[in-house]
């Protein structure tokens, strides 16, 4: 399995790789960390005249918290920002979804940002996004244009993005008082692709439940807490139209919305409580 | 595209490719679409590092590129022009010398066919320098990116256990 023969540009500025992408039209696409963009090409699922790579630039290389958001740009790897210093206080979630990211060996060369753009089903960082009311920041030479998650995922594998766009950076709000997250996956193994992935965030509007790797993009749904939580999971986990595959039946799928889904939802409840005694003292 | 910097690589055409493998500058010419592991393999000689799926699932290729454990056949060889990479063949302090994590595999016996070998060491040998102080749980979550057929990867996980106690008792010495 060879990719087929493609043209290579290593963009040494942002400006440098939207001209790229703005001439080379729906033949050229943005190479980054490839860790999943190379099995397409390696298979022919891809077939680009030109690969963009914007590794080099280092505008897009930056993390920034400016105190309510976190942005994090289009050339950030996936273990830098695993490895960054205080995530899990800045933003608890990301901190817990990262180590199941692919495997070691692939987060070391994977972006963020990458995996959004991919858009997989079954892949956490749009889960994690998703479930935080993340934005993705498109740029292209025509305009810049900020999505919510939810409207830059439109299917499985296929998002909002135009043909000329590039993402710049994706951001996620910063950790606020008063809000409870939690993070599970369902695998066979660590790092498999999940079967089903959970992630919840708790704040004074209640609790948000996201599920990955069940419907054609992550979805997400408030739920109630009290006893009227196991009919409204009951009506998401149909509402996902979870399908049979190799891994597993769509009832297994609805199942684990059901049971892990209502635990997760729990354990951001907890963790907003354990986090507000926290802040109190 | 050359006002505004670096000239596109045209397709099906070779260019040059240099970069540091274990510690020496090589270069040698590749089409933008050839993978690095076969850089390495076939214009490089450097045949130890091993191909499997090629597409990233089984490990068998794993390098280490600008020190971190990753996939040589999910990186372009135009990708890794000016990184500098390490393959098994960096690991043996000398050609009649193994390493200590190479020892422990072989008192261990974490290896039977060898296929998936030279993979599994590039992730342990970052492994254990980077956390010198791992356990169990750090060695199998490691692992999790590797397919051996052979081993059940007891022995593996012994033998990596059995070299991080070795390394930190040198360090200590």
């Amino acid at each position: 399995m060879k990719p087929a023969r493609f043209a290579y540009l290593r963009a040494a500025t942002t400006e440098h790789a939207l001209e790229a992408l703005h001439q080379g039209g729906g033949e050229a696409r943005v190479i980054a960390g490839g860790q999943s963009l190379v099995p397409m090409l390696t298979m022919r699922l891809a077939r680009p005249a030109l690969l963009v790579d914007i590794m080099h630039v280092a505008a897009l290389s930056r993390t920034d918290d400016d105190g309510a958001r976190i942005t994090i740009g289009a050339a950030v790897r996936q273990r830098a920002l695993e490895t960054r210093d205080g995530l899990a206080q800045r933003q608890p979630l990301l901190a817990m979804a990262l180590p199941w990211v692919g495997h070691m060996q692939t987060r070391s060369r994977g972006t963020v940002c990458g995996s959004i753009a991919h858009a997989d089903p079954s892949a956490e960082l749009p889960l994690v996004l998703v479930a935080l009311g993340g934005q993705v920041h498109l740029l292209s030479r025509r305009r810049a244009r900020r999505l919510a998650a939810e409207e830059f995922l439109t299917g499985m594998m296929v998002t909002a993005r135009a043909e000329d766009e590039l993402i710049e950076a994706v951001s996620v709000p910063a950790i606020r008082p008063g809000t409870g997250y939690a993070f599970r996956e369902i695998s066979r193994r660590h790092g498999d692709f999940a079967i089903a992935a959970f992630a919840a965030v708790a704040d004074e509007r209640g609790v948000r439940l996201a599920v990955g790797g069940v419907a054609a993009i992550p979805m997400a749904r408030v739920l109630p807490t009290d006893q009227a939580l196991g009919d409204a999971l009951d009506a998401f986990a149909w509402d996902l139209d979870a399908r049979d595959d190799l891994h597993a039946s769509a009832r297994y799928r609805r199942e684990l919305v059901r049971r892990i889904g209502g635990d997760v939802a729990l354990e951001a409840l907890r963790d907003q409580q354990a986090r507000a005694v926290k802040e109190a003292v | 595209m050359s006002r505004h910097g670096p000239a596109v690589l045209d397709a099906g055409q070779r260019h040059p490719v240099r970069f540091t493998l274990n510690g020496r500058t090589v270069s040698g010419e590749a089409e933008p679409r050839m993978l690095l592991h076969d850089f390495l393999r076939h214009v490089l000689g450097a045949t130890g590092t091993h191909v499997g799926c090629e597409h990233g699932i089984c490990g068998a290729c794993t390098v280490q590129i600008d020190g971190a454990p990753a996939r040589a056949c999910l990186t372009l060889a135009v990708q890794a022009d000016g990184a500098e990479i390490r393959t098994v063949e960096g690991l043996a302090p000398a050609a009649d010398r193994l390493s200590v994590l190479q020892e422990a595999f072989r008192t261990h016996h974490g290896l039977q066919c060898g296929f998936c070998t030279p993979g599994i060491l590039m992730t342990l040998d970052a492994l254990l320098r980077e956390r010198p102080d791992c356990g169990e749980a750090e060695v199998r979550e490691a692992l999790s990116g590797h397919l051996c057929r052979c081993t059940g990867y007891a022995p593996i996980v012994k033998a990596a256990l059995a070299a991080a106690e070795a390394l930190r008792e040198t360090d200590h010495a």
